[in-house]
């Protein structure tokens, strides 16, 4: 059933407990995205170490339970991973880490994060 | 036969089993499960009628409009002309030159505000519109004001969607520097049935010269339009919400305007005379038909109009009334469902827009959730902001989930997607 692939127990979890859901101040990336689609809003803070390691990652917004859950994971996943590491992360990176294949239409849902992601670490070389 | 066993007659009298019959689409099954199909304000199905007759002219007549002398020409522009003095007359707009095809509602008002709008709005005008705009009665007014300096204004909605305008609120609003006041008759999110006579005699009587264009998308397909009787200066649908297919929409104009604005695309069609330097327009409404227009499209919103006219725009809408009485009360059963919209059902449209929310009132199941779960059953819902993202804002919600009916819906349907919801309600844990 589809429902049981996009709502499985464990994505359910995240999306009502998620662990890196907040705020940080001074951050050293900051980016936010929306998917016009749904209405899906993600922003995603970064602390770093050095320059080069995610220190810190958590993401604020609202959306639906495929965009936060996924946002969630990810900034869970990327702490301690230096941004090269990360600038290498794949569409199929997150499909695996949020362990659904979405439909064509809710597949945004769960790639905003990555875009974010993107959007932020972009901003890495401009401001170094 | 269609799935979906209709078991209540509807007060209308209607034959609903004969009506799902003429609706192919109905025989289908979704993830396994009988098609319900309730988001018919994003664009209906087309009966048997409509293809047929989009069929018909690619077989039988397919020839270009107003071209040859040949017989094939001559028959497609009758049967294209034809479907214009139907949609005259569906619509009572009277002389059927006031009827201009173009691709949808969205071109109709970017041709008025691209046509009209460029010549009769200054630097400091106002253009007055509400908050229940859809986009597409929003963003073509923002490109014209900022290009030109001039200013839009908004008429609020109360806490159940209904336009804020007793009349000295309308006072307020409606100035000498009112150029236009553009609204939807029907809301696309909330359902509200806005009484557009009235507001179009108020506005008038406030400011004689200000125009007025009605965005009526949601309110042809759905009931009784009477153009000489609500008196807009412009009046905006979409045939693809009317059981016609896309790529066919109606502008009405009162004549002398069209005859005084300028054509919006140029090329063919819309001339007179060419010369090297220049060239002098046609006739209304040709001026504003350039190239070859969509005439299987034409022909099939034609057919649409002869479908819904044979089982009658009082009987379509009294149907879709009951579905939504029966609709509002069911939904109001469901805990933690809240709807948005007028809780009459005299004054909305078979339109019903909810959220499932937590204790705090907060949006618990995102309605994109919600649909994906509603479509694991079948059911076709639409979600998200409904090209409404103003008025999200308003209601203070990211997004709502939304039903819409037609004609061929049943109330053993809204059952099904009650329980639907309920699916969802437990897979999230409420």
């Amino acid at each position: 059933m589809i429902e049981d692939l996009l709502y499985r127990e464990e994505l359910l979890e995240v999306f009502q407990n998620p662990k890196n859901r907040g705020k940080i101040a001074n951050p050293d990336l900051e980016a936010k995205l929306l998917n016009p689609l749904c209405g899906d809003v993600v922003t995603l803070q970064i602390k770093l170490n050095g320059g080069k390691v995610v220190q810190k990652a958590v993401f604020s917004g609202n959306g639906c339970a495929i965009s936060q859950a996924s946002a969630s994971l990810l900034a869970e996943n990327i702490e301690g991973k230096n941004l090269e590491q990360i600038r290498k992360l794949k569409s199929n990176d997150i499909l695996a880490l949020v362990g659904i294949n979405p439909t064509p239409a809710r597949m945004k849902c769960a790639l905003l994060s990555l875009d974010v992601l993107m959007e932020a670490i972009k901003q890495n070389g401009s401001k170094s | 036969m269609s799935a979906t066993v209709v078991k209540q007659k509807p007060k209308t009298g209607l034959n609903i089993r004969k009506i799902r019959a003429d609706f192919p689409i109905l025989n289908r099954k979704i993830h396994g499960k009988p098609l319900i199909y309730l988001d018919n304000a994003a664009t209906s199905q087309k009966p048997n009628q409509v293809i047929d007759s989009i069929v018909d002219y690619y077989k039988n007549y397919n020839a270009n409009v107003h071209r040859g002398v040949h017989t094939l020409s001559e028959e497609a522009t009758e049967a294209y002309e034809a479907s214009r003095k139907k949609v005259a007359d569906f619509i009572n707009a009277g002389d059927s030159r006031q009827v201009v095809f173009v691709k949808n509602a969205t071109e109709a008002i970017n041709l008025v505000a691209y046509s009209w709008g460029r010549t009769n709005i200054k630097k400091g005008d106002e253009i007055l519109l509400t908050d229940m705009e859809h986009h597409s009665n929003l963003v073509p007014w923002q490109r014209l004001v900022n290009e030109l300096g001039a200013k839009l204004k908004f008429i609020p909605i109360d806490e159940r969607g209904q336009l804020q305008m007793s009349k000295d609120k309308l006072q307020k609003l409606v100035t000498s520097k009112t150029k236009l006041v553009a609204f939807t008759h029907v809301s696309n999110v909330l359902g509200t049935i806005n009484p557009v006579k009235r507001i179009v005699s108020d506005i008038r009587n406030l400011n004689p010269d200000a125009k007025i264009l009605i965005d009526g998308s949601q309110a042809v397909p759905h009931m009784t339009v009477s153009i000489q009787s609500i008196n807009p200066d412009f009046y905006v649908f979409t045939g693809h919400k009317m059981l016609g297919p896309t790529g066919v929409g109606v502008l009405y104009a009162k004549k002398e305007l069209l005859e005084k604005m300028d054509p919006f695309l140029s090329g063919g069609e819309m001339i007179l005379e060419v010369e090297k330097e220049k060239s002098s327009w046609n006739y209304i409404p040709w001026k504003f038909e350039a190239g070859t227009p969509n005439i299987a499209g034409v022909i099939g919103l034609g057919a649409a109009i002869d479908y819904l006219s044979g089982i009658g725009m009082k009987n379509v809408r009294e149907h879709e009334k009951e579905l939504t009485i029966y609709a509002l009360e069911e939904l109001a059963r469901v805990n933690n469902l809240v709807t948005y919209g007028p809780e009459d059902a005299e004054r909305r449209g078979g339109v019903v827009s909810f959220n499932i929310v937590n204790e705090k009132g907060k949006v618990a199941i995102h309605p994109h959730d919600l649909a994906s779960i509603l479509d694991s059953e079948g059911v076709a819902t639409r979600s998200g902001h409904h090209c409404a993202q103003p008025l999200m804002k308003v209601l203070d919600i990211p997004a709502a989930a939304r039903i819409s009916f037609y004609i061929y819906n049943t109330k053993e349907e809204i059952d099904i997607l009650i329980t639907a919801i309920e699916k969802a309600k437990k897979i999230f844990r409420l």
